[in-house]
């Protein structure tokens, strides 16, 4: 019964997002204050229509329901109750509702926060948003209909993915998703300004706050998947290049230079046709991530069951969407106008810097995602490009931006001083040297560049909080009342880029300076690697819920004697009829000592992988220190009280 | 002039769009390798050439870095566990330890393997992506090629009767 009131209520999210997508945008045009006061009260009710299915599916997880027939095909009873819960979003159909009602928060959301905004805009943002609505409510219901029961039902579902049955991945999609749609709003209100054909100031800033949730939670998302294929998937490695993870990678990218081009459209007016751009772009690129993942098109490890109706579906969405917002970018940007000029040399400079490579950068790994894809077009089957050509071109592009990034900060609007800006990051330069001067002394080019780089980075972020401060130059008290008045978003864009130093540290040590081992292992043999000493003591068989096991015990020896115990597992779940892999990771969060094994062999012994990778941790640590940035700088007085109290100041912005 | 400027990110995505509605066609298509019909191409790879092929045999082109790889891996475990198909593999544009982590964890379904790191074996064979699957008959003629993940439908469809031809 509770499986056909989510049904309905989903149905009926449908009728009221149909009502939001129409009458309001009318209500704007003609004046009508009830009909523009509509939305508001829609998109509340969307949310918690959308709520109610989602509930109504949860609970069908939750008690076992095989007669619903995503349940069926998802879950087991053997399953524990987190994994019974998250499969309610590991497949197609349950991670559309989720979809949805992320869709519908962030429609409820604008509608409770955006008191500030002008009546108007706040009705054509919501009807915009009610719109994508209104095409992911349609594609569940007539494609994906997550309450569609089976008659007899099955005794006992078919089970989930064991890959899928982990901590790391049950919270990894709604963050992922909590980004892609949050992009949403930014496009909303790019059609909406569109729409009305102003852009201003108060704009920029009403978008950053958005922008800013949204890229916290692609962040923490993407670092959350990666950490997943880290200890999941065995390989050692953290990023693969796969199609899906470029798929969330891309937004990511346009997102990244989405908030950098709303502060200089904010501040100074400037890029303010690319910033409405920008926005349209950054959704559409969460569309297509969600067409690639979900149409077949491509093969992945991570891809859903596929079917080619639904597509075309999302093919039409994504050309509805984003086609009609570039015709409506087209046809009414040019009138937006052009800001202020600047000089190259200035902090608009070098946020057109930033977005120059970072969309090209995007651009790179759309053209490397679609390539099998285009191959496919031509009839020329289906093939994986791989990591060779992205680090062929990603790397090398990205590189003059991560120089770029510690001068940015530094350089006034307008018209800056570079060689003032170079002098006062002497420190970040010395860094950087001592750093390259390190990873040369190992012999290694790629990871002198690399560790360079993130001293740069890193110490250009602290730097540029000191300049703030005058650290060092005024007295005590009166650094302290600066870093007491210093702008939260001052603090966070410090955190963020902080963030990307400990990252890009992580990165290259792990790529350059990792050691591997692969053996075969007898109980008793030990083998050395990176200054550790291994012993394999043996292995036995366990049995885990739903799966059974072996369990290898490999100490770790220091003098001869057991100082950690590393216990990798190789998993067999009966009810799917798969392996997986259980990586054993220890780590001292400067290097990971990571183990894996594979079969036993009666004569070699047991296939045993182990690998030390050094600085490894930082990649997500950096990433968690990005995402806290994100929070600290959408905390920023300025992004939640100044927006209406400057629309009150200039009436006549426009 | 400036307008047309705005045009482009529409004309873009028209593009990609058309592109994409292209790709939704399905299949993983096949195209007639030009080596089809003739003997195995001249090649030397780290571990394997020319000369160690015997046919009838399959010749897999794989990497650790592809994920259709591991795709199609269950299937060439079963072709030469339990039908006893030669299969002959070349690790393409892939480091010797990778290919070797690779095979370790998934099992090694290959007679020999090559490691061709610097891809000329590959430009040898007319690789154009990882995976392709290329059938020798008994006199070492390339018999067919199949490009993407082998399917059961296509091991049972075109590879069986090629390799018995």
């Amino acid at each position: 019964m509770t499986v056909e009131l989510g049904h309905f209520a989903l149905a009926l999210a449908l009728g009221l997002a149909l009502l939001q997508a129409a009458l309001p945008l009318y209500g704007a045009a003609k004046g009508r204050p009830a009909l523009m006061d509509l939305a508001r009260h829609t998109a509340l009710g969307q949310f918690l229509l959308a709520a109610i299915a989602f509930g109504a599916l949860t609970k069908a997880y939750i008690s076992s329901d095989f007669s619903v027939a995503a349940v069926a095909q998802n879950s087991h009873s053997l399953k524990p109750l987190l994994y019974r819960l998250t499969g309610v979003w590991g497949n197609h159909e349950g991670s559309l509702l989720l979809w949805i009602l992320i869709l519908t928060l962030f429609g409820a959301m604008v509608a409770v926060f955006g008191g500030g905004l002008r009546k108007a805009f706040q009705a054509r943002v919501l009807a915009v948003q009610a719109m994508i609505g209104t095409g992911f409510l349609a594609f569940t219901l007539l494609t994906s209909n997550p309450f569609a029961r089976v008659w007899p039902p099955p005794l006992d579902g078919a089970g989930l993915n064991p890959l899928l049955q982990d901590p790391g991945l049950a919270f990894h999609p709604p963050l992922l998703y909590f980004g892609y749609v949050g992009l949403s709003v930014a496009f909303s209100f790019a059609v909406a300004a569109l729409l009305e054909g102003r852009v201003d100031r108060a704009w920029a800033r009403w978008v950053r706050p958005w922008t800013l949730a949204a890229w916290a939670g692609l962040t923490a998302g993407i670092a959350l998947g990666s950490w997943w294929a880290y200890y999941e998937l065995g390989w050692g490695g953290f990023w693969f290049w796969d199609p899906v993870e470029n798929a969330s990678f891309m937004p990511w990218l346009a997102a990244t230079a989405l908030l950098h081009s709303a502060i200089a459209a904010e501040r100074r007016e400037a890029l303010r046709s690319w910033t409405v751009l920008l926005a349209i772009v950054a959704f559409s690129l969460s569309l297509l991530g969600a067409f690639l993942v979900r149409s077949g098109v491509l093969t992945s490890v991570h891809a859903f069951a596929t079917d080619p109706e639904r597509g075309v579906f999302i093919l039409l969405l994504l050309g509805l969407a984003t086609g009609g917002a570039l015709v409506l970018y087209a046809w009414r940007a040019p009138a937006l106008g052009t800001g202020v000029p600047f000089r190259p040399v200035s902090r608009e400079g070098a946020l057109l810097l930033n977005n120059l490579v970072l969309v090209t950068a995007c651009a790179t790994v759309l053209l490397g995602t679609l390539y099998p894809l285009f191959l496919d077009a031509l009839d020329a089957g289906k093939v994986s490009v791989g990591p060779p050509y992205f680090t062929a071109t990603f790397v090398p592009l990205v590189a003059p931006a991560l120089i770029a990034m510690a001068v940015g900060p530094m350089l006034a609007w307008k018209r800056g001083d570079l060689a003032g800006a170079l002098g006062r990051l002497w420190l970040a330069a010395l860094g950087a040297a001592l750093g390259a001067g390190a990873a040369l002394a190992y012999g290694e080019t790629l990871a002198a560049l690399g560790l360079g780089a993130a001293a740069w980075i890193g110490l250009g972020a602290l730097v540029e909080w000191a300049e703030r401060l005058r650290l060092g130059r005024a007295p005590a008290g009166e650094v302290w009342r600066r870093a007491r008045f210093m702008p939260r978003a001052a603090w966070g864009a410090g955190l963020a880029h902080l963030g990307v130093a400990i990252v890009v540290a992580g990165i290259t040590a792990s790529q350059c300076f990792q050691s591997e081992l692969i053996l075969a292992m007898k109980p008793g043999d030990s083998a050395r690697i990176a200054g550790y000493t291994i012993r394999f003591d043996g292995a036995a068989r366990v049995q885990g819920p739903n799966y059974r096991a072996d369990r290898a015990t490999l100490s770790i020896l220091r003098d001869g004697a057991p100082a950690a115990v590393l216990a990798p597992e190789r998993r067999f779940y009966s009810v799917e009829r798969q392996h997986t892999t259980e990586a054993a990771i220890r780590t001292t969060f400067l290097a990971d000592l990571y183990a894996v094994i594979g079969e036993d062999d009666a004569q070699a012994g047991r296939t045993v992988r182990l690998y030390h990778n050094p600085l490894v941790p930082w990649i997500w640590i950096g990433a968690i220190v990005m995402a806290f940035g994100a929070l600290v700088s959408l905390s920023d007085r300025r992004l939640r009280l100044a927006a209406p109290a400057r629309r009150r100041q200039q009436p006549a912005t426009a | 002039m400036r307008r047309l400027l705005f045009l482009l990110p529409l004309a873009v995505f028209a593009a990609l769009a058309t592109w994409l509605y292209l790709g939704l066609g399905g299949d993983p298509a096949r195209i007639p390798s030009p080596l089809v019909g003739r003997p195995a191409p001249a090649f030397a790879a780290d571990g394997l050439a020319t000369a160690d092929l015997e046919g009838p045999a399959l010749v897999n082109i794989f990497a650790s870095w592809c994920v259709p790889c591991r795709a199609e891996h269950p299937l060439l475990a079963h072709l030469a566990e339990e039908q006893g198909v030669a299969i002959y593999g070349i690790a393409y544009k892939d480091k010797p330890e990778a290919a070797n982590a690779f095979l370790a964890e998934l099992g090694n379904p290959y007679r020999r393997v090559g490691f061709d790191e610097d891809g000329r074996a590959g430009v040898e064979w007319g690789v154009t992506g990882v995976p392709e699957t290329f059938v020798l008959d008994a006199e070492g003629v390339v018999a067919f090629k199949h490009t993407g993940p082998l399917t059961p439908d296509a091991v049972r469809r075109d590879l069986m009767p090629a390799l018995r031809r």
